[in-house]
């Protein structure tokens, strides 16, 4: 079980946020504009990283609030958490 | 050159045949002279075929190349042991009644070589055709069940609505009282459904792969993939460089690493999926029961206990670690179904990493790399898809297209947009 330090609330228990996936996914600013490849690649293409992992989380049973986070995948250690719109701290491999 | 490397450590070149005579004869000198079940090779520079991953998928696939198509120059290259990644941490549920044409044939035409696999692989893989349940706790699931129902018997697949009595009379320690929170209102049963052991499907396809001449190599580990221009050419691995002109990649909860390996992106998210076993108990359960909406799969198995599997973790991961929250979740909900449960002790728990698709369909497929296959996307259901996921990939490899059988499994489905929503697969996730 996780143990996940909102931006706003502080350590929580995991069971009370959702999880969002793969953060920094930009919306394509023109979809019409795009091939279906590329929608393709922007609707359903992951990283699935193994290792340090940008992801987005909502602390739905708290504040509300959506922000970013970055954990390594394989030991589940939490390194940094930043608001959305915010950018990821250096020495992120993803 | 490599007839060298097909000789059994024993002197014998074939494998030796279990039977009822062999146990006797092997009686006499005290069980000392069984050989062993496969050999271990030395990995050679370059092969016909690589198989990237030791799973059921992956031994059944060097299988039926062999057995098929006449491809024997294969090695199938695990990182860890056989059957050590899902294939050995499932919970053995076997069945073919998916809603989606697609996923009917094959999933029936692996269930189809289940029921012909231990006397073709000559290795008891101990499927038990017990019957799979799945319950209806409201009239929406009633009515979503039986549109299965139909729909499953359309495609010529064993399937039929059981009423509450009906449930109750093949279930006895199920809570089926109208005033249970999750009362019982029905279920669709595959009576052809069932489990197998599960370590058992791979040791099957091992041992008889290696006897038809495919080196097996443990303890490597795939590191990259190595391409010229677009086509692959080989891998590098932990004990060195290994050709071949033909690669697949079938390595379940890691299939978007290794792909990656080739500069593929796939839509792929890996993620835990747990189960757990109680201690040994008297025979209570001779079915499988499954419960979509309260999230709950359960059968005995032959040793006793009762094995249970609880949901996916949310968040991606590679920790094949277990995590409480969802034990407990599904524990609540297994003990409104069986209360005379609430007394077991719990004797081991773990998680395997599955891969997951966005539509809940596995990708079996050739890949913009020439000669580079992926068979992945499994996720919580891919055990009774072994047998027929290594025939589909073996003649996929062989032919370099897809089967028909595999055909609407593609990669390019998510470019083209024909999904195969299998979101509610039999209403559970298995
Ligand atoms: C708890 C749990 C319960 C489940 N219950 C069911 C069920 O009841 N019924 C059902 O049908 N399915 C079930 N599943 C799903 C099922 O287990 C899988 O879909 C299936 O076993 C996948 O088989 P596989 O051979 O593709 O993968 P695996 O058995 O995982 O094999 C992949 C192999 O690739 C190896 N590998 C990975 N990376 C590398 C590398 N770089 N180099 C070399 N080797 C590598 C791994 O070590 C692993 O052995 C369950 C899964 C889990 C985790
Ligand atoms: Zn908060």
């Amino acid at each position: 079980m996780l143990l996940i330090p909102c931006p706003w609330c502080g350590e929580r228990d995991e069971d009370e946020f959702t999880y969002g996936g793969e953060a920094h996914i930009a919306r394509p600013a023109s979809p019409d504009a795009l091939t279906d490849a590329e929608w393709a690649d922007y609707l359903f293409m992951r990283k699935n990283t193994k290792g340090l992992f940008q992801e987005r989380w909502m602390h739905a049973h708290g504040c509300r609030r959506w922000f970013n986070m970055v954990r390594d995948t394989v030991t589940h250690e939490i390194t940094a958490v930043y608001r959305m719109g915010g950018k990821p701290p250096e020495r992120t491999d993803s | 050159m490599r007839q060298q490397a097909k000789n059994h450590p024993g002197g014998g070149k074939m494998m030796s045949r279990y039977s009822v005579f062999s146990l006797i004869r092997n009686a006499m000198d005290y069980h000392e002279g069984w050989s062993r079940v496969w050999r271990s090779p030395e990995p050679q520079p370059s092969y016909d075929v690589i198989i990237i991953g030791g799973g059921g998928h992956g031994l059944a696939a060097a299988y039926y190349l062999a057995k098929e198509h006449g491809i024997t120059n294969t090695v199938v290259i695990e990182k860890s042991w056989l059957g050590g990644g899902n294939t050995g941490r499932n919970t053995g549920i076997i069945r073919s009644n998916y809603l989606a044409d697609e996923s009917a044939a094959i999933y029936e035409k692996s269930l189809q070589l289940y029921e012909g696999l231990s006397q073709e692989l000559n290795y008891n893989v101990m499927l038990s055709q017990r019957g799979v349940l799945n319950l209806a706790h409201n009239l929406h699931d009633l009515r979503e069940l039986s549109r299965r129902v139909g729909a499953i018997r359309l495609n010529g697949i064993d399937s039929e609505i059981l009423d509450t009595a009906q449930v109750q009379a093949m279930v006895p320690a199920l809570n089926c009282s109208p005033t249970a929170r999750y009362p019982v209102l029905g279920a669709s049963l595959q009576r052809r459904g069932g489990v197998a052991r599960h370590d058992a499907v791979a040791w099957g396809f091992a041992r008889a792969a290696d006897a038809r001449g495919v080196d097996i190599i443990q303890q490597c580990e795939v590191t990259g993939i190595i391409r010229d221009g677009d086509a692959v050419t080989g891998v590098e691995t932990t004990r060195g460089v290994i050709k071949a002109p033909k690669v697949a990649i079938v390595t379940a909860g890691h299939t978007s690493h290794v792909a990656a390996m080739a500069g593929l992106r796939l839509p792929i998210e890996s993620h835990p999926l747990q189960a757990l076993v109680s201690e040994p108990v008297k025979p209570v359960l001779d079915t499988v029961v499954m419960s979509g909406s309260v999230h709950v799969y359960v059968s005995q198995s032959d040793r006793g206990e009762i094995v249970m599997g609880a949901g996916l973790d949310h968040f991606t991961s590679y920790a094949q670690r277990s995590s409480l929250q969802e034990v407990e979740h599904m524990m609540a909900s297994l003990l409104q179904l069986f209360p005379t449960f609430s007394r077991l002790r719990m004797m081991r728990q773990w998680a395997g990493i599955v891969d997951t698709c966005p539509d809940a369909s596995p990708i079996l497929s050739t890949t913009p790399v020439r000669g580079l296959y992926v068979d992945g996307g499994w996720g919580t259901g891919g055990f009774k898809a072994t047998p027929g996921s290594g025939w589909a990939l073996a003649h996929t490899i062989a032919e370099d297209r897809a089967h028909a059988i595999n055909e609407a499994f593609s990669l390019d489905r998510f470019t083209t947009g024909a999904l195969i929503d299998e979101h509610g697969a039999a209403a559970v996730a298995h």
